[in-house]
Order: structure tokens, then C-alpha cells, then sequence
């Protein structure tokens, strides 16, 4: 899947730096959730453009359907309804999927060379082939996106469609919602599009209306526009503020370093004290005779051994 | 003056079965496991056949190890009890290593330096297993809650190296302690080996 015309920002398990000489233009998917009707065109227009199909499931008595991503569910809707203090009905519909972090714990985590690459562009994308299927990606991820699929042993998740966006194309989601609540664009382009949506907002009696670009993860190229982002928990669980857990950054972080020089220096040293120590020999004269044994302040007295 | 008649059996022919099998599936795992680990070992992962099968096969040989493991050395349980002279042994460890052997106590059947390996590798066997278990994809993983399994990795890797320190260590003086290669090949040592060592058991034994 590897897009000769996408350079690379990042690779997963590499220590040497990805090719990297274009310079293009961040891009970002910019959601406004306070333009979403539900309609699931956005999942549609994902199965179809990924050759996907999932399983068809049950309804359990929401509109969620699916009720979760999975290896074949890209992007889902996500229901809830709330009550404002004046007891009005608010429904939150959250277009869930990949948030194709600037740093993403997906990438750090993920111990197979190649199989999470992020473009110079800003998309995370999952490369297969190099997958080996240990999970690792799952417990990176601070949103809880990537999925194992059970027939082949990869994981996977909302490419932002780096095929289409590589050739000058929007993301098929984009390109199917009806009510233009999904943008795509430069980031910077998205962001200003953003302040003017949340300043319409606030002008609306939304006093905490707001961009939904977290800096934990040193921002993200898919984007909301959230009524209220003072309270990201409202739509499903959003995190306030995603940050790579730090048992991940400890893992991925200085552990590597330092296991690996420990681990080297203890060959080393062993190696080099047996050189120069020379080994514990027993005298067989000395000792092999039918007397009792030496036992303390005898002639050979006992020494380690293993 | 070494005659057959003054070899003492050390090991038996299945604990010496169980002992290598146990070490050649460390290695392995060892090797597999740091494969995962660090980028720089990545290539690692070719051993047992490629980033995927390193990934299937690594936990089974961990079960295997565990087992056979377990066997190995749960009965020798009671020859490791760390006692008084064996804290001592431990403080002048140093001498024992610059072959002077002038004021150590007497050795049993395994000095201080064996017993705290043995109690150090049975602890990490049970967390390298609990840890293992719950971060093994596709099976278990998706029944613990990720922040456990963030833990458990971190876990695993951490006691991995603490073990693959250790198995460095023995196998070190292992071979610097002339005689005991054979014993645990060949299950016998002479007289005067185990005199010289292991006087306390060789009383026992002997
Ligand atoms: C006791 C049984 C064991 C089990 C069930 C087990 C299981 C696992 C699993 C499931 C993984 C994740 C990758 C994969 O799915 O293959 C893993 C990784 C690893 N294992 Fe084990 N393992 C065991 C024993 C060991 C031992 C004895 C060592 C070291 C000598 C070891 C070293 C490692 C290392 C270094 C990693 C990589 C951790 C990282 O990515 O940072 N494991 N193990
Ligand atoms: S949201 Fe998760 S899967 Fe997507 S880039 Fe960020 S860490 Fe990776
Ligand atoms: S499951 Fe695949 S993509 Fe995820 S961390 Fe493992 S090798 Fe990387």
C-alpha cells in the first residue's frame, strides 16, 4: 500500500529516518458536530470506497449500528441524548474513527518496521502486509480505535482514505455527507473554518462551543467542532484531554534504551570477567583423597560454584 | 587420583532433560521477545520464521517453558532455602570470585549466589506467565482492560530483562565453575568437586 507520492513523517520500528524531501501541505477532516444529522451516509460511503463488508448485526434498541468499530468498521455513528438544564432534548451524534494524531501512541507502540507509517502529510496508515497482529497498536491508541480483525490477524482503522487523498481526492466520507458536516482540507484551512462555525455558535447561546484539536497528542488531523467543548465526555466518552498513557511512554521511552544497554554490558562484562578472571578449577590431588571433607579452615576451603 | 567410583550423581536424566529444555526455549524466547522489544533487534523476529510467527509462536514456547521449568525446579525447592550462612557467602562474594576462598562458610547443595537465582527466575516465571497471558493476542488480550494490559507489557518486558540478566549471570559461572558444565550434561561430578564447592551436601551425599 506503500503511496510512492506520500512521504514519510514517521515509521514504526525504525531507528533511521523515512524518506522525506517533499514537503506537503498538512491535511485535516474537520467533523462539525453540530451539523450531523445521523444519517450514516459517512459509514456507507467508507464500506464502499474499502471494499468493505461487514457483518450485519442486530439492533439493540439505539440508533448505533454497529454498536462498535471493528476490523471491518472504519468509522461508526455514535448516539446520545442528553437534557439541557431547561429540560430541552439535545442529541450528541459523534462520528467516531481514527483521529490521526500528530503523535500517535498507535505508532509508538507498534513493534513491527513499517506497519504504522505517518505521512509527511499527517495521515496515520496502517500497513498491512507489515502487521503481525500482536496488539500493541491497541493499548498505544488513547481513543480506543484499532481492531484486531479475528480472520487475518492485522489490525485496522480509518486510513482517511490516503489512497484518494494521495491522488488529489477527498476522503469518501467527506465527498457523501449530505449536510456538509464534514470539511477536508489543509489543517490550517480547517481551523479557520472552524472559528468562524464556533463563533456562529456562540452567537447561538452555545457559550462553550469550540475546536476539538487536543494537544496532548500534539493535535490531530481530524478535528470537531463540538457545542460544547468545555465537556468532550458528552459525545460518547470523547477524552478531555488524551495524553499516550504513560505506562506506553515509559515501555516506548527510556525502557528501550536502557534493557537493551543492560542487556549488552552484562554479555560484555561476563565474557570479559571469564577472560580475565580465568575459571574455578578443583585440584583433584588435593582433594580427592578417602578423608572426610575439608570442610571450613580446610586445606581447599569450599568457594562458589554453580 | 580420579576413579569412576568417585563421580556422585548431581542431576538426573530427566531433570538434565527438563534443565535444557527449559534453557533452549528461554533463548528462544528470549531472542523472540527482544525482537519485539527494541527496532534495532527487529530482525530477530526472523528465527522463528518472520514478524508473524514470531509473534504466534513466542507465547507457546513461553507456556512450554513454564512447564517444564516448574518441574525442573519447584522440587528443588527445599536445597534453596536461604539461610544465615548464606547471606554471609553472599557479603564476601566478591573473594569467592578472586578465587580466594579464605573464611567463607561451608556450602550445601546450592550457595547463596544459586539460591537467590532460583528464587529470583520462580517469581519471574509467574509474572512473565500472568503478564504473558494478558497481553496474548488473539486469545486472551480482549478480556483485560487496556490500561492492565498497558501495565502487563511493561511488566513483562521489565521482568524479561531482569531474567535475561540473571541467565546471563548463571551462565557465566556456570562455565567459569570448571566441573559444572559436565554435571548438568553428563549428571555427575567428581569427589573433589563437589568437596571443594559443595562440601555441606557432599557430608549429605558422599
Ligand atoms: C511464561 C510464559 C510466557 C508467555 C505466555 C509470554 C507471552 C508473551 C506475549 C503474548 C507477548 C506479546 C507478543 C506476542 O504476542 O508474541 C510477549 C512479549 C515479550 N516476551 Fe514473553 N511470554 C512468556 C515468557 C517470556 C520469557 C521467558 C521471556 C524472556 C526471556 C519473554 C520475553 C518477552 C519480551 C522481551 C517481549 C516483548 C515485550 C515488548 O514488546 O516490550 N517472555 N510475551
Ligand atoms: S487515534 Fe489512535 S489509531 Fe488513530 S492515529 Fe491516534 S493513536 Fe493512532
Ligand atoms: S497489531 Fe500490527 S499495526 Fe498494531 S502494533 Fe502490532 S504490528 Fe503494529
Amino acid at each position: 500500500m506503500a503511496l510512492q507520492s506520500l512521504d514519510i513523517e514517521r515509521r514504526s520500528a525504525t531507528t533511521v529516518p523515512p524518506p522525506g524531501v517533499r514537503t506537503p501541505a498538512q491535511v485535516a477532516k474537520l467533523i462539525d458536530i453540530s451539523k450531523c444529522i445521523g444519517c450514516k451516509a459517512c459509514q456507507a460511503a467508507c464500506l464502499e470506497w474499502n471494499d468493505l463488508r461487514d457483518e450485519v448485526g442486530v439492533c439493540h434498541g439505539t440508533y448505533d449500528n454497529p454498536t462498535d468499530l471493528s476490523a471491518k468498521s472504519w468509522t461508526v455513528m455514535r448516539f446520545h441524548e442528553a437534557q439541557t438544564a431547561d429540560g430541552r432534548l439535545e442529541w450528541h451524534i459523534r462520528k467516531d474513527g481514527c483521529m490521526h494524531c500528530a503523535d500517535p501512541g498507535c505508532l509508538k507502540a507498534c513493534p513491527s518496521p513499517g506497519a504504522i507509517v505517518q505521512y509527511a502529510n499527517g495521515i496515520v496508515d496502517f500497513h498491512s502486509e507489515h502487521c503481525i497482529g500482536c496488539g500493541y497498536c491497541l493499548m498505544g491508541c488513547p481513543f480506543h480505535i484499532p481492531r484486531l480483525s479475528q480472520e487475518d490477524h492485522r489490525a485496522y482503522k480509518c486510513t482517511l482514505c490516503s489512497d484518494r487523498v494521495a491522488v488529489g481526492l477527498e476522503p469518501a466520507c467527506v465527498k457523501s455527507c449530505p449536510t456538509g458536516c464534514i470539511g477536508f482540507g489543509s489543517k490550517e484551512d480547517m481551523v479557520h473554518v472552524a472559528a468562524g462555525r464556533v463563533a456562529e455558535l456562540k452567537e447561538r447561546g452555545f457559550a462553550h462551543a469550540g475546536l476539538y484539536d487536543p494537544q496532548g497528542v500534539g493535535g490531530t488531523h481530524v478535528m470537531y467542532v463540538l457545542p460544547h467543548a468545555d465537556q468532550p465526555e458528552l459525545y460518547s466518552g470523547l477524552p478531555k484531554d488524551p495524553t499516550i498513557s504513560p505506562w506506553v511512554q515509559l515501555w516506548k521511552g527510556i525502557a528501550k534504551p536502557i534493557g537493551l544497554a543492560a542487556i549488552g554490558l552484562a554479555a560484555l562484562g561476563g565474557f570479559l570477567f571469564y577472560v580475565k578472571s580465568g575459571p574455578e578449577e578443583v585440584h583433584e590431588e588435593s582433594e580427592a583423597g578417602p578423608g572426610g571433607p575439608a570442610g571450613p579452615g580446610g586445606a581447599q576451603p569450599p568457594t562458589g560454584g554453580r | 587420583m580420579t576413579t569412576r567410583n568417585d563421580q556422585i550423581e548431581r542431576y538426573t536424566g530427566s531433570q538434565r532433560a527438563a534443565h535444557w529444555v527449559s534453557a533452549i526455549s528461554f533463548i528462544l524466547l528470549a531472542l523472540s521477545g527482544l525482537a519485539l522489544f527494541h527496532p534495532a533487534m527487529a530482525w530477530l523476529a526472523n528465527l522463528l520464521g518472520g514478524g508473524q510467527w514470531n509473534r504466534i509462536l513466542h507465547p507457546f514456547i513461553g507456556v512450554l517453558w513454564f512447564l517444564v521449568f516448574a518441574r525442573f525446579a519447584l522440587p528443588l525447592m527445599g536445597s534453596n532455602v536461604i539461610t544465615g550462612g548464606d547471606l554471609k557467602w553472599l557479603a564476601q562474594v566478591r573473594r569467592v570470585l578472586a578465587h580466594d576462598a579464605s573464611g567463607i562458610p561451608p556450602v550445601g547443595r546450592y550457595n547463596g549466589g544459586q539460591k537467590v537465582l532460583y528464587w529470583v527466575l520462580l517469581l519471574g516465571m509467574l509474572v512473565l506467565l500472568a503478564s504473558g497471558v494478558v497481553i496474548w493476542e488473539p486469545y486472551f488480550a480482549d478480556r483485560f482492560p487496556v490500561d492492565l494490559r498497558r501495565i502487563a507489557v511493561l511488566a513483562h518486558a521489565v521482568t524479561a530483562w531482569g531474567l535475561i540478566l540473571s541467565i546471563i549471570v548463571h551462565v557465566t559461572a556456570s562455565v567459569w565453575t570448571a566441573g559444572s558444565l559436565t554435571a548438568m550434561v553428563r549428571g555427575k561430578v567428581s569427589r573433589a568437586w563437589a568437596k571443594h564447592h559443595h562440601p555441606g551436601w557432599y557430608r549429605e551425599v558422599g
